[in-house]
């Protein structure tokens, strides 16, 4: 059979879910948010909670986040979407209530609210993309920047001595009472991406069915800010961003 | 002929050539044009080699874009 | 129905919250407010009302949680004191620029800094300029008494939900520390999130079947849109302007003199007017309770009428601008102010009164 004998709407197994408009997204080529964007709207749409669900989006490249899932969304101050989430689920139970914040968000101006969001153990899904610098205001160094990382504000490499070191997040929001699932995981590889999906999947449920904040950090590419091509930011963050940040479940209370 | 067949369909205008599908697709199916570009500019994703495509759906779980649509048969 | 108390001015915003239905209530302990906060985790509203009470991490964290139940269409409001409403000025101007309703509370301690806990009235700036970032105004309503700092919960409210933008009551510490009878007014049942989708089409409530998504964003990148915005702004607060300045006045029919002055200092400055009226002094009061929007025009007629104005504040003269403004150099602005948390007597206020106007007069 020709392609164009093949391309029939019975012969469909994957297309781009509904919810994710046809605005084109301002993400540059090959960065990971846009295939985060893609599951947050699938799962929304394969668990049937488009009316019921409200993002929170960040300040960050993630800004534009409600142009590109079709939603209701709050965008929040700069560090805020945890506290604005927790009075958005605290007003309104019975949503499922999400922020989606990068690593400066979350990690640096954000960090008292992301804590205290989390020990409250507020009924919220925390997804947390760390790309370990600054896209947005064009690659400066981030929380989570590596040891002799290389950023627009750390040129000579990131000096633990200078800057500290590497925030690793998901390892204290673990430590917390108030957490109950707390995983990293990644989109570079097909089967890294169904993993992805199946833990945001679990922390918004763990949100509609209110047993706690859930974290899912998604360790990240920046191919722009790296300065290499999206191919070779994969391979650049198995070969180091994995060695600091592991994939892989750190904290799960709810039983299976 | 294979037992399964599968078939991709870019959406070109939405496509920024990052190469991610061409990277993940397992039995090279996809190219970035190599001349031509889309009205934003970007040399577009495309399938090169059509017969081996088996409708895996890699290309689309990592495309950043959500430009890929997957199609597959079983034939019989 | 109306319930008479015995409360503190912050006791009596607590209970009058409740009893508005607001829905939920967001802050950050600091004194001389901290038993807003208190009344209201001691009342439990969320077992009778269903009203959120939360304690926050910071100010900070309490206003962007106003921030977001407004964008969800519910009365919600925060307080605090002079150094946590200066840290909440981020969070004002995004509800702002969002036109969102919104009600914050800030009873005045003296500053700068971290200054005294002991009243003041120095925020006057802040509260009326805008405070944070960017053009815009608060609804400011300035109580004198603990019956208004119950029913300015109401006025502040509602005005905040009728031209959806922020209110702020700006009371001194003495009106939120100090016990007076108190007639709260009747109760209100919160409303239901069917009201809050038919008043509120623009809420953020999840798309609860109405099709098309509601996005709260104050981002606009687009300079052309955004002066729009602004515009739009603009055309409100000249709408409020219109509309909303409120005074009290006392003795003014006949007054060669007036002194202007609000939140407690207006009682201390009646009692020292009253006092001199004894004397055959013919001296007035105009009492401001909408410092934004600025009773203008009223100021500029008191002005026609008077042989000079004396501006009296819990601060180094903040009010007398706009007095001045309204005034237009028809007649002698004087101020007279006591800082740092200290509070003049009605003498003291005769006292400045006979100096700046027998001065004049030299």
């Amino acid at each position: 059979m020709t392609p164009e004998e093949i391309m029939k709407p019975e012969n469909l197994v994957y297309a781009k879910p509904r919810l994710l408009n046809d605005n084109h997204m301002h993400y540059c080529p090959g960065c990971s948010h846009g295939v985060v964007h893609r599951l947050v709207a699938e799962i929304i749409e394969e668990l049937g909670i488009e009316d019921s669900t409200i993002g929170v989006a960040p300040v960050g490249c993630s800004v534009f986040a409600y142009n590109y899932i079709d939603i209701d969304w709050i965008e929040a101050a700069h560090g805020r979407a945890p506290a604005v989430a927790t009075a958005v689920k605290r007003l309104n139970p019975s949503r499922m209530v999400f922020t989606y914040q990068g690593d400066g968000d979350l990690a640096a101006i954000g960090t008292c609210e992301t804590i205290h969001a989390a020990n409250r153990g507020e009924n919220i899904a925390i997804i947390f993309i760390n790309n370990a610098i600054y896209g947005m205001t064009g690659g400066q160094m981030a929380p989570t920047t590596l040891e002799g990382m290389k950023t627009s504000t750390t040129p000579y490499g990131r000096r633990v001595d200078l800057n500290g070191y590497p925030l690793e997040m998901s390892k204290l929001l673990a430590q917390l009472d108030g957490t109950c699932l707390v995983t990293r995981q990644a989109v570079h590889t097909p089967a890294a991406v169904r993993k992805a999906k199946a833990a945001i999947k679990q922390a918004f449920i763990n949100s509609m069915e209110g047993r706690g904040t859930s974290v899912v950090e998604i360790v990240s590419t920046c191919n722009s800010g790296w300065k290499m091509s999206p191919a070779q930011s994969n391979k650049w963050m198995e070969e180091n961003m994995f060695a600091k940040y592991p994939l892989g479940e750190i904290k799960n209370t709810v039983k299976k | 002929m294979a037992k399964v067949q599968g078939a991709v369909k870019v959406n070109q205008e939405r496509c920024k050539g990052c190469d991610l599908c061409v990277v993940a697709c397992p039995l090279d199916v996809l190219k970035l044009q190599p001349k031509e570009v889309n009205n934003r500019g970007y040399h577009y994703a495309y399938m090169h080699n059509p017969e081996a495509c088996i409708g895996c759906a890699s290309c689309a779980m990592v495309c950043p874009d959500g430009c890929i649509e997957v199609y597959r048969v079983t034939n019989k | 129905m109306e319930e008479k108390r015995l409360l503190k001015g912050n006791e009596a915003i607590a209970l009058a919250a409740i009893r508005y239905g607001a829905d939920g209530y967001f802050g950050y302990p600091i004194t001389p407010q901290s038993e807003i906060l208190e009344t209201l985790e001691a009342e439990m509203p969320w077992e009778t009302t269903g009203m959120v009470v939360l304690q926050a991490e910071s100010e900070v964290a309490a206003v962007n949680m106003v921030y977001a139940g407004a964008a969800c269409g519910k009365a919600v409001f925060t307080s605090s004191s002079s150094p946590g409403v200066s840290l909440k000025q981020e969070g004002i101007s995004y509800i702002a620029a969002g036109e969102l309703p919104a009600l914050i509370v800030n009873v005045m301690r003296g500053g700068p800094g971290l200054g005294t806990i002991q009243p003041s009235q120095a925020d006057y700036f802040q509260a009326t300029k805008g405070g944070g970032h960017g053009d815009y105004h608060l609804i400011v309503l300035a109580p004198s008494s603990v019956q208004e700092m119950a029913d300015f919960v109401y006025l502040g409210f509602d005005l905040a939900f009728k031209y959806r933008t922020p209110a702020m009551i700006l009371a001194d510490g003495i009106v939120g520390q100090m016990m007076e009878k108190v007639v709260l007014p009747p109760a209100r049942a919160r409303r239901t999130d069917e009201e809050i989708a038919a008043q509120c089409p623009w809420a953020v409530t999840g798309k609860n079947g109405r099709g098309h998504a509601n996005v709260m964003t104050t981002l606009e990148l687009n300079s052309e849109l955004m002066e729009k915005h602004n515009e739009r702004y603009q055309q409100t607060y000249r709408l409020i302007e219109e509309n909303e300045v409120r005074y009290q006045e006392y003795y003014t029919e006949d007054a060669e003199y007036v002194i202007v002055a609000f939140g407690s200092v207006a009682r201390i400055c009646l009692k020292a007017i009253e006092e001199a009226r004894q004397k055959g002094v013919k001296v007035g009061l105009i009492r401001p309770i909408t410092l934004w929007p600025f009773p203008t025009k009223r100021m500029a007629e008191l002005a026609a009428q008077t042989k000079g104005m004396l501006c009296v504040e819990l601060n180094a003269g903040q009010m007398i601008e706009d007095v001045r403004l309204a005034v237009n150099g028809a007649v002698p602005v004087y101020h007279f102010g006591r800082m740092g948390g200290i509070v003049p007597t009605p003498q003291e206020v005769i006292d400045a009164f006979n100096e700046k106007f027998n001065e004049a007069k030299k």
